[in-house]
Formats: structure tokens, sequence, C-alpha cells
């Protein structure tokens, strides 16, 4: 029985699997179209029609080591004959094998990317269609065969997204213009218009209750580093703050968990002293590392709180679970608190624990609104600019696809 | 009437004939997370001594952590060994320009950092951080716009009928499409900050500014689910693998 299973099935694949949450077996069956396995339990399977054709091309438009390998389906995968489970991705450097399972795709799928490949290396693929099925006993039988060998293909990156460049490039122009023009007005002397953010209002009144109390003002910009684009607006919100503590001669502390955010808020800091006039209230240890631990940072940042009591307390930046941590500490100790996040999931613990938040795109604005300087706010203007444009297409969008003139939203996939 | 000082050194004393007792039993590096776990937990109660103590060992172990991981991370993976790898690449094998030959720029940037070690040359470290910033503020840029600008649009930008496989309307997935569309329409005025939010502009904007108070709503309840998972993670920890009362 089992010869004659043998002899048959000379290109057949079958694969038996212990549970459907082994997928281990994939990866620890190298495959390929000469290989037979047969499965010792009955019933026995029928393999599939194969894939005939496959190719493999290096990803397009992307920064490399990645593989987009398309297959025609198998006859057998067409309206009226669904007897495809699925199909494996064999992946070789050589090809005459040995072939691993890279991938797997459900049925009616024609690509699959395969991502974990290197730059300039030449890759053959197999795809083979799978038909599965589950034995009485619990076990589950794959029966295939591998189609032919794809052509080599060699991961590659390149610089420019050819599509997203052509539909984004038109909007970062615009934009672009619209910041330095408002930018060159504001810098004549144009007053341009912010509406007032509650939160912001709120800050100078803030500084001076640290000041009258005679208590600590501590600002914590994000538990990020400074490639995180919200702890580049908390640094800059952190400049203007400095200025007021300086001058109202309020005791500011800035512990940081990031090496690179405690030299840059140094800097900062530094001159906004310099530029009230207060270089001898400077002392570098207004800004001190604490630890990177997420945790760590939030627990000493607890015990500084209830030792020392600030008045006042900033939190502006990117933050994560930590946040309900510290902002319900200051909220027990009674401290004005006045938080900023674009971090959508910890809004609402800022909102809720807080006395004033910064919702997503306020924090960006802050530093603008705060400072009043023409770059910042031509730059706020210029944003101003791009929203009334998203609005307008995205309400012709919505009326040229709602009454079926048009459906524009695919100008907008990139 | 006792001492308060004998006192202290009494529970200092059990206390630590108890963590002798539990390390022994449990293993010394179970029962030091437990000691940690329940000095951090204390300070539910009040701030106090253990707490303190706790907290300056997590983060002075944290930074020490930090500062070995990031070196082996960074310095010695990617500078020594990629710059290595890109030697061997082009010089030894004659291969060719390697990427990895890039991670010099990292470590001479890092290298300008520490410049600030020197007082006359401290100005220096400025430019790697000036590399820094405005290379994030420029990388960022796009992948913000991407994601919070134009995928939005295009989301909002379609028909607002929806249809199901057979082609056939479907009533709720038009509804969704409806709220979705005035949420970000909404949402998006409320984030104009060149108009004052009155008349009907601030009606508008009173919509986007609800619909976010309504997602935070949703938001807070669901991540308040994953910080239970958080906690009951430390009491699995307590009571499995320290106290080993549950199997």
């Amino acid at each position: 029985m089992m010869k004659k299973a043998l002899s048959i099935s000379l290109f057949l694949l079958v694969f038996p699997v212990c549970g459907a949450a082994s997928p281990a077996w994939a990866q620890d069956a190298p495959v390929d179209s000469t290989t037979v396995v047969v499965a010792e339990t009955p019933p026995q399977l029928e393999a599939p029609a194969p894939v005939v054709s496959v190719e493999a091309q290096d990803t397009p438009d992307d920064a490399g080591k990645s593989i987009t390998i398309s297959w025609e389906l198998s006859a057998d995968d067409v309206a009226g004959r669904r007897n495809v489970t699925k199909y494996i991705i064999l992946r070789s450097t050589s090809p005459d094998g040995p072939f691993d399972t890279v991938g797997s795709a459900t049925a009616g799928m024609t690509t699959l990317t395969d991502g974990q490949v290197d730059n300039g290396v030449n890759y053959y693929y197999k795809v083979a269609a799978l038909a599965g099925k589950f034995t009485p006993a619990g076990e589950k039988l794959f029966a295939g065969v591998a189609s032919p060998l794809s052509g080599a293909a060699k991961a590659s990156g390149q610089w420019f997204h050819i599509i997203r460049t052509a539909r984004i490039l038109p909007w970062v122009l615009v934009i672009g213009i619209s910041i330095l023009w408002f930018i060159n007005v504001a810098k004549k002397g144009k007053d341009l218009y912010v509406r007032p953010i509650a939160g912001l209002a709120e800050v100078e009144q803030a500084v001076g209750r640290a000041t009258e109390m005679g208590r600590k003002l501590v600002y914590i910009p994000g538990t990020q580093d400074m490639d995180n684009v919200q702890t580049l607006a908390g640094v800059t919100i952190l400049g203007r703050i400095a200025k007021l503590a300086a001058e109202y001669d309020a005791q500011l502390d800035v512990p940081v968990s990031r090496s690179l955010v405690m030299i840059t808020s140094r800097e900062v800091v530094k001159e906004a002293y310099l530029n009230v006039g207060r270089p001898d209230a400077f002392n570098e240890d207004i800004v001190r590392y604490l630890t990177d631990d997420q945790f760590g940072y939030a627990a000493a940042l607890d015990g500084l709180f209830v030792r020392e009591k600030p008045a006042t307390i900033f939190y502006m930046g990117a933050f994560y679970a930590e946040s309900l941590i510290m902002a319900e500490t200051g909220n027990a100790i009674g401290a004005i608190q006045i938080a900023g996040t674009a971090n959508a999931s910890q809004l609402p613990f800022f909102v809720a624990a807080c006395d004033y938040t910064l919702i997503g795109e306020e924090l960006f604005a802050a530093s603008a609104y705060l400072s009043k300087e023409p770059k910042l706010l031509g730059s706020v203007k210029g944003q101003d600019v791009a929203k009334v444009l998203i609005l307008i297409a995205a309400v012709a969008g919505l009326l040229l696809g709602t009454f079926k003139i048009a459906d524009i939203s695919g100008w907008f996939q990139v | 009437m006792m001492n308060t000082k004998v006192v202290g050194y009494i529970v200092i004393a059990v206390g630590i004939a108890v963590f002798a007792i539990l390390a022994a039993s449990q293993g010394l590096a179970v029962t030091l997370g437990a000691f940690f776990t329940i000095g951090i937990f204390s300070f539910l109660y009040k701030d106090n001594p253990y707490y303190k103590f706790s907290e300056a060992a997590f983060v002075g172990i944290s930074a020490g952590y930090w500062f070995v991981s990031l070196f082996w991370q960074n310095m010695y993976s990617k500078l020594f060994v990629g710059v290595g790898a890109a030697y061997h690449t082009t010089f030894v094998q004659g291969g060719g320009w390697d990427d990895r030959w890039m991670m010099l720029i990292g470590g001479l940037l890092g290298v300008l950092m520490l410049m600030r070690l020197f007082p006359k040359a401290g100005w220096i470290s400025r430019w790697p951080l000036a590399v820094v910033v405005g290379a994030t503020a420029g990388l960022y840029f796009i992948n913000y716009f991407v994601s919070n600008g134009i995928l939005q649009l295009g989301a909002s930008a379609g028909p607002l009928q929806r249809y199901d496989a057979a082609g056939n309307l479907d009533l709720w997935a038009t509804i969704s499409q409806a709220i979705l569309v005035i949420g970000t329409l909404s949402g998006l005025i409320y984030f104009y900050f060149s108009k004052e939010h009155k008349g009907a502009f601030g009606g508008v904007a009173k919509i986007g500014i609800w619909t976010l108070m309504l997602t935070f709503g949703a938001s807070f309840g669901y991540t308040v689910m994953s910080r239970l998972s958080l906690l009951i993670g430390r009491m699995d920890y307590l009571m499995s693998d320290w106290l080993q009362l549950i199997n």
C-alpha cells in the first residue's frame, strides 16, 4: 500500500501536522518539486493542479530587503473548483535547492512579499498550491505540488518612491510656499491671528504660581528620544517656559529620560536664561537625566512629586503607559498640571488627571502661540492652509463620489 | 515601652530573615523581584523608606542596564561589527561599497557629541544635535503628512454609500462611513487655528471636540483593561512564580 502511494505521488507533497497551531511544519520541511512526503495516516489527499507560472522581482519603491512574488492561480482555485486551501512560498538561493518555506497565502491570492531577504543576493522561488483536510483523528494533512522555478530576483532599495513622490510633492510645495509666505508676512510686522488655546492661556499663571508658592516647576518633555517629533515640540515649548521661569525666578526642574533630550534641553534652557538676562540663574542641574527605563522614570517622578510637591507640572511630548502614573500622582499632590501630547491612547488619561490638556496638533501649535515668533506663527498659518485644502478635497471627493460623478479617493492612496 | 529605633531594628531583622528563608526556598532572583515589586506597590499606601529604596534601586539599575544595552546594540553591533563587516566586504572580499560604511557617520556624530567634555570645543556638540533635530523633522514630516493627512483624506473623499459583496446597499457600513466623514471633517475644523470657534464654525468645531472626547472615552476604557492585565501579570508573578500558591 505504501509503495503504491509512493509511486503514484511522485510529485505529491503531503505535510502531516499535529494541530493547526503548529506552523513550524512549513519551516521544518524543506520542499521542492522532487520531494515526496506521504502521510501515514489515511485518508490520502489528491493534490490540486499546480501553479504553472511564478515571477519574483524586487519590490518597487521600497528601502530594499524585499522581493515580491506573484503567481497564476492553480486551475483548481477558480470558480466552481475551490480545491486549494492555501499556497506556500518556497525560497532558495540556488536554483537546485534546498528550498525553505518562507510564507503562505490564502486561496485566491496571487502575490506575497518576502521581507526576509538580503539586498544583492539572488533568490529563486517556487509556489505550491495545497489542498488540506482534517483526518478523523484530528490531524491536518496537506497535499500539493510545487510550481516551476521563478527567475532569479535580487532585492535593492530605491531612493525615491515614484508614485508617492508624485502624489505628495504638490502638497508639500503648496504647504511650503504657504509657510514661507506667512513667515514673510509675520516678519513684516503684520499681526497673525492664532485662536486662544485653553491650556496655553494659563501657562503664565501656572509659572507665577510656582514662584509665589516657592515650590518647584517641573517640566517633562515626554519619554521618547529626539527622533520623535513630539519631543521636538516639547523641547521647543520648554524654551518658552524656561524664559518665563527665569523672568519669574521660579525653580525650574527638568528631569528627562534620554541622554540626547538632556543635552538638547540644557542648550534650550541655557539660551532661554541668557535671553532674559539671567545667565547667573542657570544651572546645568536644572536639566537632569534619570533613566531610560519607562517605569523606572515614572517611579522616580512619583517620588519627586510626593517629596518636593511641585506647584506646577508640565507634560509636553510623547508619552506611553507611564502617563497616568505620573499625572495621577501630580493630581494627588494638588499641583497645577498642563499636559500636551499627540499620542491618542494617552490623551484620555491626561484629560482625566490634568487641569488643561493640549490635544494632538495643539501641542505643535503651542510653541508658536507662546512665543509669537514669526517663523513659528508662519508655520502654523501655513498648516492651516493645508487643512483648508484637505477639507475642500474631502468635501469635493465626498460629493463627487456620493452623486456617482467620479470616485477620486484613489488619488490619495500613497 | 520599647524604643522606636529598637522596633525598627526588629522589623528589619525579621524582614531579612523572611527574605533569606524565601530566597533559599524560592530562589534569589525571584525573591528579589518580588521584594522590589512589593516595594513599588507600597507607594499606594504612602511614600516610605521601602519605596524610596526600591525606587532608587530601580532607577539606578535600569540606568546602568540601558547604558550597557545601548552600548552593545549600537556601539558594538552597529559601529564596531558593522564597520568591520563593511571593511571585510570592501577590502578583503573586494565586493565594493557596503551600506554599513554609513555607520561611520553615526560614529562621527557621536564623537562630535563628546566634544561637550572639552569646554573650548563644546560648541561642536551642537552640530550632531542639529543633524538629529533636522533629520527628524524632515523624515517625520512626510510620515505624519501621509498617515494623518493624505490617507485620512483618501478615506473621506469617496462615496458615502457602501455596498456589500452582492452589490446591495450596506446600511451599517454607510452609517459608519458617514460618522467617519463627519468626525474627520469636524475634527479638522477644530484644529484650524486661524479662526475663533464662534457661530456656525464654532458649532462644527464643537462636534469635532465631542467626537474626540467620545474616542477618548472608548480609548480610556480599552487602555484601563490593558493596565489591569499588567496588574494581573504582577500578581501572577507574586502568587505563581514567587509564592507558588497558584500552579
